[in-house]
């Protein structure tokens, strides 16, 4: 996430031509590749090959070919039916974690920036000092005091994720509640919070929707790296950070183990980036 | 400097130094703070303290348990805890680990060097490779500055971990060229560098490579280049100390990405440190060990924005005192 901020300053040059998305290949191509990823998703069974659970211990470690298109584990496991149904929980934890991180964010950064000034300096404060820490360490903070497993290292993500959205809501509510139309609202008798509804969200919408599609890549990338540190899914349950982890130890002989699901969240983090990308160049203008 | 200034009475505080004791003054409001936090959220997070304490070897006996809770005096109220933490860690004590029945001080002491060591040759090499990149890719044909966006956007997009596997993969196991484990020597130290400063020279060359790209229309590049100077010489002496500029105030998220990637990077080549340390506690839930990397953590970053905050001046004429507007 603090790769996305550093970033974010610094819109792509490209200039989009709204509609643009669907002509370019350029821009297409990630949206096929998420939309296959979706499918993976929803229907493991139709790609899988094997049982993800099976062991086959006469069959254990296996290099890629025709029987296990990506070899199998020590355990005899077949890394493509592993990969495919550790799809859903790697991507729902990444999906989790930016729905917390962007609805805490909003929450904060609506009464930051709506509310009075010492609500806005305490807050701001707060969050500036959590923007200090790296994504990875605040969430690592939050596996320590919850414990690990696929809910807490989602919800870990998410609040590590919190100070970013925030800061952007905060920023973009005190722009429109500066604007000369809520002035006016408010010179008709509008009521405060009904122009924080009517007003601000919707206008903060739009960035936070660019942030978060940004956020994405980096919440997968967070969630892999704790899985990597075996406090994510528990066995056997299994996202491709613990499947990196479990072939860790068999590098020298078996490879294909951790290369492949570090493989897969290069590309979905890949497709969110220009997607995330594209959006805000679009945006920008 | 002028005879006035020298015979200047010498109890004037420089204005420099009022700015730093400032702005650490400041910083250790955030230390507090960030102390404070984790203090409280240690002692609210479900779980308990004994347990943890007592460790998972040993049966928890009422006897035990009370033994535990006098010895680290649990039963004192939460105020009289927190002002004995902080007396603690104003006489420099961090506490003590859980798990590993030791002063924490101790424990990181032996692992700091690892890590700054690891830190600091992955931070020089990123720099390198990124100016190297934007330097040769700026202002070139489409083909070139493309790839080089590719390039960076899949560093950018590659979780150091994987990155991490596949040095090891390539270089150790097939190879056989360098060490996959350990700290020991310069050889041990080129994987895991490389899997820390490629991410993050992704980041670097493209703020560089953009810098670069918005100097290049700028009255001082045409003035250098009218009195003769080649594209390389401006880029040298003139461009690139100006590009440069911007990854000072980076330097906060540059510390931040090289701590969070060391915690990968060293539990993936089994490398001593700090990330291995951190990785570790939090695992076995080892609160005081994480609450000590918290403060040591956010106290490197007060030092270092303050640092740059103070040679930012010396690196920008325009911001010093008295200097060209």
């Amino acid at each position: 996430m603090s790769t996305v901020t550093a970033l974010l300053d610094r819109p792509a040059a490209a200039g989009a031509r709204r509609g643009a998305l669907l002509r370019s290949p350029a821009r297409l191509a990630p949206l096929v590749l998420l939309a296959a990823v979706a499918l993976v998703l929803v229907f493991p069974g139709v790609f899988a090959t094997h049982a993800p659970e099976a062991t086959d211990v006469a069959a254990a470690l296996r290099p890629p070919g025709a029987e296990h298109w990506l070899g199998t584990d020590q355990l005899g496991r077949d890394v493509w039916s592993r990969l495919v149904h550790g799809t859903r929980l790697s991507l729902l934890i990444a999906v989790g974690a930016t729905v917390i991180g962007v609805g805490g964010g909003a929450l904060l950064g609506l009464v930051a920036g709506c509310g009075g000034r010492q609500v806005d300096f305490a807050l701001m404060r707060v969050v500036d000092v959590l923007l200090g820490f790296p994504e990875l360490l605040l969430a690592l903070v939050v596996v320590a005091l919850l414990g690990g497993g696929t809910v807490n290292v989602a919800i870990a993500i998410g609040v590590a994720g919190v100070p970013h959205y925030a800061r952007l809501v905060r920023g973009q509510a005190r722009l429109v509640l500066r604007s000369e139309y809520v002035e006016a609202a408010r010179v008709l008798g509008v009521p405060a919070w009904r122009s924080v509804l009517r007003h601000v969200l919707p206008n903060v919408g739009g960035p936070l929707v660019v942030l978060a599609s940004i956020g994405l890549g980096s919440a997968i990338i967070s969630g892999s790296g704790l899985s990597v540190l075996g406090l994510g899914p528990v066995p056997p349950d299994a996202d491709w950070g613990s499947m990196v982890a479990d072939g860790k130890d068999f590098l020298q002989t078996a490879w294909w183990i951790s290369i492949s699901p570090g493989l897969a969240v290069s590309v979905v983090v890949v497709c969110t980036t220009l997607i995330g990308r594209s959006l805000q160049s679009r945006a920008v203008r | 400097m002028s005879d006035r200034a020298r015979l200047a009475p010498r109890r004037h505080v420089p204005p420099w130094a009022r700015f730093v004791a400032r702005r650490l003054a400041a910083g250790l409001v955030v230390v507090w703070g960030t102390l404070t936090v984790t203090f409280f959220a240690l002692h609210l997070a479900p779980g308990d303290i004994v347990d943890g304490l007592i460790g998972p070897g040993a049966a928890a006996t009422p006897a035990l348990r009370g033994q535990v809770i006098a010895e680290n005096g649990l039963d004192d109220p939460l105020l009289l805890q927190y002002g004995r933490q902080l007396a603690q860690l104003a006489s420099g004590g961090l506490g003590w680990s859980y798990q590993l029945n030791e002063p924490i001080e101790r424990l990181l002491g032996s692992q700091l060097g690892p890590t700054v060591e690891l830190a600091v040759s992955a931070l020089v090499t990123a720099l390198v490779l990124a100016v190297l990149a934007a330097a040769l890719t700026v202002g070139r044909g489409r083909t070139v500055r493309g790839a080089a966006g590719l390039a960076e956007l899949l560093m950018v997009s590659m979780p150091s971990f994987w990155l991490g596997i596949i040095l090891l993969t390539v270089f150790s196991y097939r190879l056989h060229a360098l060490p996959s484990i350990g700290a020991d020597g310069p050889a041990a130290l080129v994987l895991p560098t490389l899997a820390l400063a490629l991410p993050l020279a992704g980041v670097l060359a493209q703020v560089i490579r953009q810098e670069l790209e918005t100097t290049d229309g700028r009255p001082f590049v045409l003035t250098a280049r009218s009195r003769g100077l080649g594209a390389t010489a401006v880029l040298l002496r003139h461009t690139l100390r100006h590009a440069l500029l911007p990854l000072t105030t980076l330097s906060g998220f540059v510390l931040g990405s090289l701590f969070g990637g060391a915690v990968l990077v060293e539990n993936i080549f089994t490398r001593p440190g700090l990330g291995r340390v951190l990785a570790n506690a939090v695992g076995s839930r080892d609160l005081p060990v994480v609450s000590a990397l918290v403060v040591i953590s956010s106290a490197a970053f007060v030092v270092i924005n303050t640092l740059v905050d103070v040679l930012h001046p010396l690196i920008d004429p325009r911001l010093r005192e008295g200097g060209p507007a």
